[in-house]
């Protein structure tokens, strides 16, 4: 197996020029967005079928009357969780975990049930009607078998996306946030370390995860988690029915 | 503690709908057709056929309704075989992969029990009869009951494939897969008691069924109310706006017909198959408002 990868997307370095949004959609010829008016410079609007990366612009109002509001920018993608949702559910076997340690669908595998939608915590993938299947970041993976880095993190200007070896992205993601709060920011925190056991796409926040959409560690939760209770239900469920229907259908000569 | 959810909607929509009521319908009738058959008398077998009758249609538009809302249609079978390798394509730990193979399974008990009922009838032929005097040994009891468990389970699992996700509400709660199988055999009941009006053999179970549905409803009442208290926080996303009346409608699904029975007065002045009818639009409105408020 490959080196396990990762993307470490420090989002204080983020500038929201959406060049990752462009190297993204060049390289995995995506189609383009209908044209839609938002309430904000953030025209790309959410992870789906048709971007696999988004520029999230965070908008803060802030005590200040000369700047009522402060930006956030964050390069969102598909997290490749190591615990992953959309695996754990998926029918057909059509999402795979690939030798890089990333989270993959397989288009020709894929039926387009789209129960990994539902499960998926980040609303990641959306469905494709053309193709009629699930669709999300690939990590560029036909890129990293040929030894070249993702799209996105070689366009990126700012360095915001930083792509390497997995391990030297959390010690280089470690180093960064002490620096940071030794600089006074003390809100700079990692998003991922511990998350689905460990995100192969992490963030640096300054701000709470929930401000940039991203579910806090008691809300990261799997789907499996309602398997046993769920099915405990309808046995109990079953058990109750079917005393109830042994008085109801019992033999009328038995009758009290 | 409750999940804050960033999730997207799957987008299962009418052909999942139709799905589960058909689902929770097919193996509603084919379990009360079993437990009349192993708890009911002689009387009772005509509403037993009766049972595995609509049981078997109803199955038959599941698999449809499931291929036809894949977005690839022709790779449904991706849900039991392995495209790669040519294995069996089974997770334990996913509800929709075990119950594409439960419903598969159940296939086979629900198409036997059609063709043991058809063999009880009159004007059948031979080999037909001879399949139906199996079915009373004990192996095909045996065989019936285990058919049943399918049943329970197909009937129930739907709840549980959408409390295994990350959607708000679906994934807030456990009640959902035993709230379906409570919903899905009082529809049953009421289902055959509906087509009893036209057989009047099978009517001399009537009063049965309509006991076994008071019995199914009023589990089903303590699942509903379980299901709101569960969702805490989150409760008012099925009941906000139009949500409410499709409520409406479950609560006329399931205290109408209680009410009725405790009233002997109102059976006189209202036609006999309004409660059933009732109980029918509130199996839908439940599945309805399950399914697609959080996903609005």
């Amino acid at each position: 197996m490959a080196t396990p990868v990762g993307f470490f997307t420090d989002t204080t370095l983020c500038i929201g020029c959406k060049a990752c949004e462009v190297a993204c959609k060049e390289w995995n010829q995506l189609p383009d967005n209908p044209i839609q008016f938002r309430d904000s410079y953030d025209n790309t609007g959410q992870l789906d079928q048709r971007n696999f990366r988004h520029v999230r612009f965070v908008e803060q109002a802030t005590s200040n009357p000369d700047k009522p509001i402060a930006w956030s920018m964050m390069s969102d993608v598909c997290k490749h969780c190591a615990n992953a949702s959309c695996l754990e559910v998926c029918p057909t076997d059509a999402i795979i975990r690939t030798e890089f340690d990333t989270v993959y669908i397989q288009q020709d595998v894929c039926n387009g049930c789209r129960d990994c939608i539902a499960a998926c915590p980040y609303g990641v993938i959306g469905f494709d009607s053309q193709s009629g299947t699930a669709k999300k970041c690939t990590f560029c993976y036909d890129r990293l078998q040929n030894n070249k880095m993702p799209a996105c993190a070689q366009a990126c200007p700012t360095q915001s996306i930083k792509f390497g070896n997995l391990a030297d992205l959390r010690k280089m993601a470690a180093d960064r946030v002490q620096a940071l709060q030794a600089q006074g920011v003390t809100q700079a925190r990692i998003y991922g370390d511990t998350e689905y056991g460990g995100l192969h796409a992490f963030f640096l926040l300054t701000d709470k995860p929930e401000a940039y959409a991203l579910p806090n560690a008691e809300s990261a939760v799997l789907p499996g988690r309602n398997d046993v209770p769920g099915y405990l239900a309808v046995a109990v469920t079953s058990v109750l029915a079917a005393i109830g229907g042994l008085v109801a259908f019992r033999r009328r000569g038995e009758r009290a | 503690m409750l999940t804050e959810h960033f999730v997207a909607a799957p987008h299962w929509e009418w052909y999942i709908l139709a799905y589960f009521v058909a689902a929770g319908l097919s193996g509603g009738t084919y379990v009360i057709g079993t437990m009349l058959r192993l708890w009911g008398d002689a009387r009772d077998l005509p509403a037993s056929r009766l049972a595995f009758f609509i049981s078997w249609p109803l199955l038959l538009v599941c698999p449809i309704l499931l291929t036809l809302d894949l977005g690839q249609p022709t790779r449904f079978w991706h849900m039991l075989i392995d495209s790669r390798t040519a294995g069996l394509a089974f997770k334990s730990w996913s509800p929709m992969s075990v119950g594409a193979w439960a419903l598969l399974i159940y296939g086979i008990f629900s198409t036997v029990m059609f063709v043991v009922a058809l063999g009880e009838t009159r004007s059948t032929p031979a080999l037909l009869s001879r399949v139906s005097k199996v079915a009373g040994t004990l192996a095909g009891r045996v065989v019936m009951v285990v058919g049943a468990l399918f049943a329970l389970f197909v009937s129930a699992y739907t709840g549980v494939l959408l409390a295994v996700s990350n959607q708000p509400v679906w994934s807030d709660t456990w009640t959902l897969g035993g709230l379906f199988l409570a919903s899905g055999l009082s529809g049953a009941s009421a289902l055959v008691l509906l087509m009893s009006r036209r057989r009047p053999e099978a009517a001399e179970t009537d009063e049965k069924l309509l006991e076994a549905d008071r019995y199914f409803i009023i589990l089903e009442l303590v699942l509903i109310a379980l299901f709101f208290v569960t969702l805490g926080g989150v409760l008012s996303r099925v009941l906000s706006g139009g949500w409410l009346v499709l409520w409406l409608v479950v609560l006329a699904g399931t205290v109408v017909p209680l009410l009725v029975h405790w009233r002997p007065a109102w059976r006189q002045r209202i036609s006999r198959n309004l409660g059933p009818i009732l109980v029918l639009l509130g199996v839908l409105a439940l599945r309805a408002v399950v399914i697609f408020s959080p996903q609005s």
